[in-house]
């Protein structure tokens, strides 16, 4: 499997890039902070997204939060398995929780993003007190 | 008891009426159009008057008001609810009027109206009153309806409005929902409103802005100083400064919105002036302007002419109703006779407020970190954080406290504050109430320490264990079927 | 003077030696100098005996309902309030509580509130219900917001014969989003529905109904939801006195979409226009959509039934900017009221009351004939109120009246300038049949 290059954006989300092809979910700091998670709405197949997009919305418990796409492109498949099973967005959001996979249409969008180190400043530097 | 009013199985065992038993009704299947008439029963209950009576009772017993114990909610100001303003309230030549009677037959009604209006005009410093709107939100979906109308007149294309990152919610869905466009200005690390953002965002924005929203002091407790150099941006820019009065016991009688340059102000009559809050309603929300925003203001108003008190309807610009009639009559009134108490000592409310709090901030402060802890006046912000690996979150501190039979603070609020606690006495506390409740969130900081399950699994001694949440969510179940 | 302080000047210096602060003044400290202690014109505070004794004199003012017969009407009714209620709404555990975030604390508030949710569902024949709202007219402005929300649409249709204020509050909140607001007019005091279906088009985002209507009358409600078949976006916005679902259909069974109205008729004093209440129903597709509060049935850790706020997501402290409304306080303690009349009056003693209602405008409307100035101005049926026409002038038979100490109506000329010529009469269970017959016996010497 060709290795997967992961950048996370400035409100949590992630994308794991291999081929041109981009699998969009939420980091765990993310998901650590939204708790129980019983909804989530994604974006309809083949919708065609702007960076910087509303996506869809995560609901928890406690809280709505807005995903926004990470880079433009066209949403190929979205996870089915989060209408009977949200909560695989709190126990594995790197993993079985992904959200959706877009096809990207501008490559050059995933240089302004941040690696790991990075985000791991950055949640630092915006985290609340 | 947990049973619902649907439980009880009798029927026929419903038999009040109100109607007159004496007079033969013709058969009302020929008063009604056939298309028209209810074919399947309601479903209705079906319950004696003692059964009745025996099923609230048990349920009031299941809750928690002021007249039970502390209630330290930030920015809800929780304090006394005097008796005597419900027994004026309940008045019959108060409450058996009709909102149509004539004029002439409601002098007393529109009277406590107008002096109300009067008074709240002083002590905000503001021009012109509406007591229609029925909350704060309600108010403040007012205020901003008529800035924007404001700006419509003058040809002005104003769609944003500025908002601290530590304002009540309603701040932000009353601009959206008034059609405003919202931008969150972040506060400085001592927890008041960035003025160099602020003149960044007015610099870049410039005509685009028709006003900030701003509590004062803020969420946090914390007295916006640089409000003047604020005001004086804002208005050189053009734009309109709103007061949400939700913090107003702060300061009541010690300062006055309208003085630090406020266009427009709501308060929140079931907070500082102590109608009770009933559960989650009604309150009331009155608003206040400025003289050239007095067009504006939702009608009708109360107007008096030499001894005469009456409807004024005439307002050219006004942004309509609000709602039906006239305000919340009841309300209002309470809140009048609270005024008509205090009288000129309203400033001991601020001033004893102000000393709960911080009297609770030096205790607690022992507890728990106060980060934003810094001048705050009649109520501030702990954070549980340190205690979270252990188990001693925010939300199991709240839960556990009411296994000590005390109402929690308000938690999780303003985000910008992790595993937030805030918290507000009111200036109705005594020094012993104040001291139990620290007495109490020593228990727990101890507990935490020492048997963190207590906090977990609490609360453990209310007439419910720790509700599913999200089982509500996942299976809901909104009504009885 | 009577304040509600706690502390002693003993207990201020303790406080203020343990905080280390010389006197109340540094309380203010950061507060700019000149904003500090303006003066304000207030008279000294009133001790409780005096407070009292002002308001009584102040009451005194008043003419209350205990001095008339009353037939005024237009969307606030004079019912009788079972002394149960008022009971139940003060019990300071009810009246003084905040609203019910702390849900293990607040089982009391949150099953009431679960309770008149489940009693406006069965009355409307809707599935969902909130906690309510601040009253009718602000309910119906917010499902007219929420129509224009999820049709996407901006334009929506009123009837001429909802409430005129309901009309209004719907412009004002719908000045917000910008959405158009369009008033059919009315033939023989019924919606004209020919009209209804000339302004309809794929725009429209929703069609608001009052039944009984402003003027008491009967809507032809099913041949409206038939004219909105053409546009199947459209939503279905019907707004009525609950305490006529007693004995009328409920909405669901003639395809509404969302029921709202005022809830005052059912225990809950006049109190001159407020506090009243609104309640909000609707299908249950609209859960998301719907503003305010919504209790829910769950269990507690050990599986016992337990009530809780739910769905906060759509709210303001959650969703800020993007939440379904700007609702935070409601109108709960009124909603009590509602839930505790409701449950004592149960399904009999609620038809019991809306038929002498319906009697009581029949037998009106059957006495009018023998006066020789006065008629029945529509043909329609109606439900607790009916519009009465005269040739003679208005504020003359409104005085007449008054002067035998009865509230002949409401004017209509302010809201129907068409209508100058008539009067809204309005019954309820406090008018016997003598007072009808006293009130006609008045006219037929005019």
């Amino acid at each position: 499997m060709a290795k997967k290059i992961i950048r996370y954006t400035e409100t949590y989300e992630y994308i794991a890039v291999s081929d041109g092809m981009g699998t969009v979910g939420i980091s765990e700091e993310a998901s650590d902070k939204l708790g129980d998670i019983y909804m989530v709405e994604l974006p309809p197949q083949g919708t065609e997204l702007q960076k910087g997009e509303e996506a869809g919305v995560i609901e928890s418990v406690k809280t709505a939060a807005d995903i926004y796409c990470p880079v433009s492109g066209k949403v190929i498949e979205v996870n089915k398995e989060l209408e009977s099973a949200p909560e695989l967005v709190s126990k594995s959001p790197m993993d079985k929780g992904w959200l959706f996979k877009i096809e990207i249409s501008h490559p050059d969008e995933l240089d302004s993003l941040m690696d790991a180190g990075a985000f791991k400043k950055h949640i630092k530097d915006t985290g609340k007190w | 008891m947990a049973d619902t009013i649907f439980s009880g199985s009798g029927k026929g065992r419903n038999r009040y009426r109100a109607g007159d038993s004496s007079i033969q009704y013709k058969d009302i299947r020929h008063l009604v159009p056939k298309q028209l008439l209810r074919t399947e029963t309601a479903g209705l209950p079906h319950l004696s008057e003692s059964e009745v009576v025996r099923h609230f009772t048990s349920m009031a017993r299941k809750n928690y008001g002021v007249d039970d114990g502390i209630y330290p909610l930030g920015s809800c100001t929780m304090k006394y609810n005097p008796k005597i303003n419900e027994r004026i309230a309940g008045h019959p030549s108060f409450l058996r009027i009709h909102p149509y009677q004539r004029e002439s037959d409601v002098q007393g009604t529109l009277k406590v109206m107008f002096e109300l209006g009067e008074m709240l005009k002083q002590i905000t410093g503001l021009d012109a009153v509406s007591l229609q709107p029925s909350a704060g939100a309600h108010g403040e979906f007012a205020g901003l309806l008529m800035a924007r109308k404001y700006y419509d007149l003058k040809g002005e294309s104003r769609k944003l409005v500025i908002i601290p990152d530590s304002a009540h919610g309603t701040n932000f869905s009353s601009a959206s929902m008034a059609g405003f466009e919202v931008i969150e200005v972040r506060s400085k690390r001592d927890g008041t409103i960035d003025l160099d953002l602020l003149q960044e965002i007015v610099g870049k924005h410039a005509a685009d802005i028709a006003l900030v929203m701003i509590t004062n002091p803020n969420t946090l407790g914390i007295f916006e100083r640089d409000i003047l150099a604020i005001s004086d941006l804002m208005h050189k820019n053009g734009s309109l400064q709103y007061y949400d009065g939700a913090n107003l016991n702060a300061i009541i009688g010690a300062a006055r919105p309208g003085d630090m340059g406020f266009d427009i102000v709501h308060l929140n009559l079931h907070k500082t002036f102590s109608a009770p809050h009933g559960g989650g309603g009604p309150g009331a929300g009155p608003v206040l302007v400025r003289d050239y925003l007095k067009g504006f203001l939702p009608l009708p108003v109360i107007g008096k002419e030499g001894e005469r008190y009456y409807l004024d309807e005439d307002a050219e610009n006004t942004i309509g109703r609000m709602k039906s009639f006239y305000g919340n009559f009841s309300v209002c009134l309470k809140a009048y006779c609270y005024l008509l108490s205090v009288g000129d000592r309203l400033k001991d409310i601020s001033i004893d407020a102000n000393l709960n709090a911080n009297y609770l901030k030096k205790k607690l402060g022992r507890l728990f970190d106060i980060p934003y802890g810094k001048n705050t006046m009649h109520e501030f912000v702990m954070s549980a954080r340190k205690y979270r690996e252990q188990g001693g979150t925010a939300l199991n501190i709240a839960k556990r406290l009411i296994d000590y039979g005390i109402h929690p603070p308000t938690v999780y609020f303003p985000a910008i504050v992790e595993e937030a606690m805030m918290v507000e006495p009111t200036e109705t506390e005594s020094i012993e109430s104040l001291d139990k409740l620290v007495d109490t969130f020593k228990c727990i900081v101890k507990e935490i320490k020492t048997d963190s399950r207590l906090l977990e699994d609490a609360p453990s001694e209310a007439h419910v264990k720790r509700v599913d949440e999200l089982r509500a969510l996942k299976e809901p179940v909104l009504k009885e079927s | 003077m009577v304040d509600y302080l706690v502390h002693s000047e003993e207990d201020r210096k303790r406080i203020l030696g343990y905080l280390g602060m010389g006197g109340v003044e540094r309380l203010f400290d950061f507060i700019p100098k000149k904003l500090r202690n303006i003066p304000l014109k207030l008279p000294p505070g009133l001790n409780e005996r005096q407070l009292h004794h002002y308001l009584e004199n102040t009451a005194c003012l008043n003419r209350s309902l205990k001095d008339f017969s009353c037939f005024l009407g237009g969307g606030a009714y004079y019912h009788y309030i079972p002394a149960v209620v008022e009971h139940i709404t003060s019990m300071s555990q009810f009246a003084t509580a905040y609203t019910p975030y702390q849900a293990e604390i607040s089982q009391g508030t949150l099953q009431y509130i679960f309770e008149f949710q489940s009693l406006m569902c069965r009355l409307t024949g809707m599935d969902i219900a909130n906690a309510s709202m601040y009253d009718g007219a602000s309910s119906l402005a917010e499902a007219v917001l929420l129509a224009a929300r999820v049709t996407g649409k901006n334009r929506v249709i009123v009837s001429g014969t909802l409430d005129p204020k309901y009309r209004e509050t719907v412009s004002t909140y719908s000045y917000g989003p910008g959405i158009e607001v369009i008033e059919t007019g009315y033939k023989n005091g019924l919606t004209d529905i020919g009209g209804l279906k000339k302004a309809l088009d794929k725009n429209t985002g929703a069609v608001a109904i009052q039944t009984p209507n402003f003027f008491g009358c009967y809507e032809d409600v099913f041949r409206i939801r038939k004219a909105l078949d053409s546009s199947p976006d459209c939503l279905y916005i019907i707004c009525t006195n609950p305490l006529s679902l007693a004995l009328l259909k409920p909405p669901s069974e003639y395809g509404a979409d969302i029921t709202v109205g005022d809830a005052q008729a059912l225990g809950n004093p006049l109190a001159y226009g407020g506090p009243h209440v609104g309640y909000f129903a609707a299908r249950e597709k609209y859960l998301r959509q719907m503003p305010g509060r919504i209790a829910g049935k769950t269990v507690d850790r050990e599986g016992k039934d337990a009530y809780v706020l739910t769905f906060q997501t759509r709210e303001q402290h959650i969703r800020r900017t993007k939440a379904t409304s700007n609702i935070c306080s409601n109108h709960s303690l009124n909603a009590l009221a509602s839930a505790v009349y409701l449950t004592l009056m149960g399904e009999e003693g609620l038809k019991d009351l809306a038929a002498a209602c319906i009697h009581g405008a029949h037998y009106f409307a059957q006495r009018l004939k023998e006066t020789s100035h006065f008629r029945k101005k529509f043909g329609s049926a109606g439900f607790n109120e009916l519009v009465v026409s005269t040739d003679l002038d208005i504020g003359m038979v409104l005085d007449e009246l008054y002067k035998e100490n009865i509230l002949g109506g409401l004017r209509l000329d302010k809201y129907y300038p068409e209508l100058a010529d008539s009067i809204l009469v309005s019954f309820t269970e406090m008018n016997s049949i003598e007072d009808i017959d006293r009130y006609i016996e008045i006219l037929k010497r005019l």
